[in-house]
């Protein structure tokens, strides 16, 4: 008997019985509805941090003070002296740029605005290292802005809407710490991902000495967070730039061992990596208890193969005696579990789908949407539950006696 | 063993010694106790027996749906015993038309997927057509897309006269296929397959406990407990066109009229 006979004598023996088809599919139904919707939300959910780290630049590590780890040596600001240190040549040769910040939290006012906010002090290089750049008709702060500790500002797009609305602010003057600043620039929008408050970029000495004195004795000024960026974004460099930047701070800071360390370096790479790793992780973990579901409907097509083969012990004695072989019959009713469980697979994925267009309509941001992937999983998840599920029925009505089944009452 | 001549293809059984024994836990039960057995081409052949007497099981042996314990059995030439089990459906497929008591139709199928089913089994080509000539030659030509719900009972067991014949079988099977057919319908059954022998030449082996149909074939095979204790041919076999199979009351009064010892009427009513 060719395939596709198969499948036709499959089909019309589903749709003899076509309520029970659908409720003996409901188990596997809710499951795959629960697999697709939950990966796909993973996936989205992947690649929507993904993407917000990306504005973050993967290839930058960030180096700050260990504030709270508590160390034998007590622990020492992170320091001009460091960041320049680093930047020297040949200290780390994966590292192609240094910059750094200082931030303090302060009072900006405008006319009757007024509201506290981070002021950072930022290098010039800062808008390269961090691929952050001035909206046109501005500009960034310059060396010569550094040296003189200039009382010079950009701010953001949001900032500079609040102060100054639609109006272009370039040219204007604010109050910042009390102190008058010229801004020079507004920065271009960036997606922040809800991670960074407003702030305003100002020169770093400006931040280190008009705003507050942040100065350490022998050692420069203190910094809030050294940028460096590596070379290459690939994961390799990545670790090599760190290693470099550790050993180089370790020995600046006096420290032997490593686990003694009194500053974090990081990167938006390895805070994805461990991100991600998580966010799989519990996504596997939903996934495998909505799976249960799957179980359970795996049995349930069982179950009703088992009823069907009872049912239909003398159409098979029939089959049998006009001359079906047992590898025909076997075939029979493994097609039959299988497209069942097919059957309740695809209304589950397209269920899924539903679930996720109505996630999609809720978090349009996240750009939510069904994966091929998870659909190919849940169409592959249920041809496993049918051929498992219908193996035991189809080889009992296979291994049926022709006599006997056509006797059957 | 005689000397048979195996391949001499017109006769299409060829018994030798045929016994069957079925194990019941610590009993022995010998159903069949050494049966031999020669049907020609052409013939038309009723084996008889009451319950008990083994002919289910010689019919089922006959159907290549059971082996024999002991014996040989020669099948249109072939050696039955020496084909293996998997190869049994392809010999019941190609050689033998089952008919059936309860027609055994599948659920929810036309007359022409029912014919079908044992060509698709073959995997023969041109389905279609060599179906609608079967149920033609049956007088269904008219019923082609009929469910079995919507055919009579003699129209049901026609389709499955069709089914049987459908594959060219050298050997049609007939388990009691007028036993749930009221008398007309089962006269049109009995009409179709002394046509068909009479006309195709098909051979016919009908199972039956019923005297009548027996009177229609050409030969009456007896079985009791396990034996052949009679196998005659049939002086005069009844046509079923004109023979009228005589009513109840009349097969009553001929009771009555033998067994009457004399006594007033009104003493019987």
């Amino acid at each position: 008997m060719s395939l596709l006979e198969t499948f036709r004598v499959a089909l019309t023996a589903l749709s003899t019985n076509r309520l029970r088809a659908v409720l003996t599919t409901l188990g596997i139904m809710i499951g795959v509805a629960s697999v697709v919707t939950l990966t796909s939300l993973g996936a989205s959910l992947q690649g929507y941090i993904q993407s917000q780290f990306e504005d973050l630049g993967a290839d930058t590590l960030q180096i700050s003070s260990a504030r709270f780890r508590n160390t034998s040596s007590g622990t020492q600001p992170m320091t001009t002296q460091d960041a320049e240190g680093l930047a020297e040549e040949g200290v780390a040769p994966h590292v192609v740029a240094v910059a750094w910040t200082y931030n303090i939290q302060t009072t900006v006012r405008s006319g009757a605005n007024s509201s506290t906010m981070s002021a950072q002090g930022v290098t010039a290089n800062y808008a390269d290292v961090n691929n952050w750049y001035p909206a046109s008709g501005g500009a960034f702060i310059t060396q010569n802005d550094i040296d003189s500790s200039a009382r010079v500002v950009l701010l953001d797009s949001t900032t500079a809407e609040d102060y100054f609305g639609t109006a272009n602010p370039v040219g204007q003057t604010l109050l910042i710490g009390g102190q008058v600043f010229t801004i020079i620039g507004v920065m271009e929008e960036r997606s922040t991902g809800g991670m960074s408050s407003q702030t305003v970029l100002i020169p770093v000495t400006t931040a280190q000495t008009r705003l507050a004195n942040a100065h350490v004795a022998g050692k420069g000024y203190r910094v809030t967070q050294i940028q460096a960026k590596v070379s290459s974004a690939d994961s390799e460099t990545v670790a090599l730039a760190t290693d470099e930047v550790e050993a180089y701070l370790l020995k600046a800071h006096g420290i032997r061992n490593s686990a003694s360390a009194d500053f974090n370096v990081t990167s938006s790479a390895t805070i994805l990596d461990s991100l991600s790793s998580t966010l799989s992780l519990v996504t596997v973990f939903l996934s495998a208890v909505a799976g249960i579901s799957l179980l359970v409907g795996g049995i349930g097509v069982m179950n009703i193969m088992l009823v069907s083969v009872t049912e239909r012990t003398r159409e098979i004695g029939l089959r049998k005696a006009v001359g079906a072989q047992s590898g025909s019959i076997l075939v029979q009713f493994l097609v039959e579990a299988i497209l069942l469980s097919l059957l309740g697979g695809s209304i589950g994925i397209m269920l899924g789908g539903v679930f996720l267009l109505i996630g999609g309509q809720l978090a349009p941001e996240m750009s939510i949407s069904l994966t091929p992937e998870s659909a190919i999983l849940a169409t592959g998840i249920s041809s496993l539950i049918g051929i498992l599920s219908g193996v035991y029925p189809a080889n009992r009505a296979a291994n049926l006696h022709p006599i006997e089944a056509l006797r059957f009452e | 063993m005689n000397n048979n001549n195996h391949s001499d293809t017109s006769r299409v059984i060829d018994i030798q010694g045929i016994t069957k024994t079925y194990h019941l836990g610590e009993i022995e039960l010998q159903v069949l106790k050494g049966i031999d057995l020669k049907i020609e081409r052409g013939e038309f052949v009723s084996i008889m027996g009451p319950s008990g007497s083994g002919k289910s099981t010689l019919m089922n042996i006959l159907g290549v749906l059971d082996q024999p314990t002991t014996g040989t059995f020669y099948l249109d030439g072939i050696n039955v015993a020496e084909i293996r089990d998997q190869d049994l459906a392809r010999i019941r497929n190609k050689k033998i038309g089952f008919v059936f008591q309860n027609f055994n139709l599948l659920k929810r199928t036309t007359a022409l997927r029912q014919v079908e089913l044992p060509l698709m089994y073959a995997g023969t080509r041109g389905r279609t057509q060599k179906a609608r000539e079967a149920l033609e030659s049956v007088g269904l030509g008219e019923r082609l897309n009929h469910l079995p719900s919507e055919l009579s009972g003699g129209q049901q067991q026609r389709v499955a006269i069709a089914r049987a014949l459908v594959n060219e079988p050298s050997l049609i099977l007939a388990d009691e296929p007028t036993g749930n057919l009221d008398t007309r319908s089962g006269k049109e059954v009995m009409q179709i397959f002394q046509t068909l022998n009479r006309e195709q030449g098909i051979t016919t082996i009908f199972v039956t406990h019923d005297p009548w149909i027996a009177r229609h074939t050409n030969r009456v095979i007896m079985l009791r407990d396990g034996n052949i204790i009679a196998d005659k041919h049939v002086a005069s076999p009844l046509d079923a066109a004109t023979a009228e199979r005589p009513s109840e009351a009349e097969e009553l009064q001929e009771v009555f009229e033998t067994t009457y010892y004399g006594g007033k009427a009104e003493e019987y009513t």
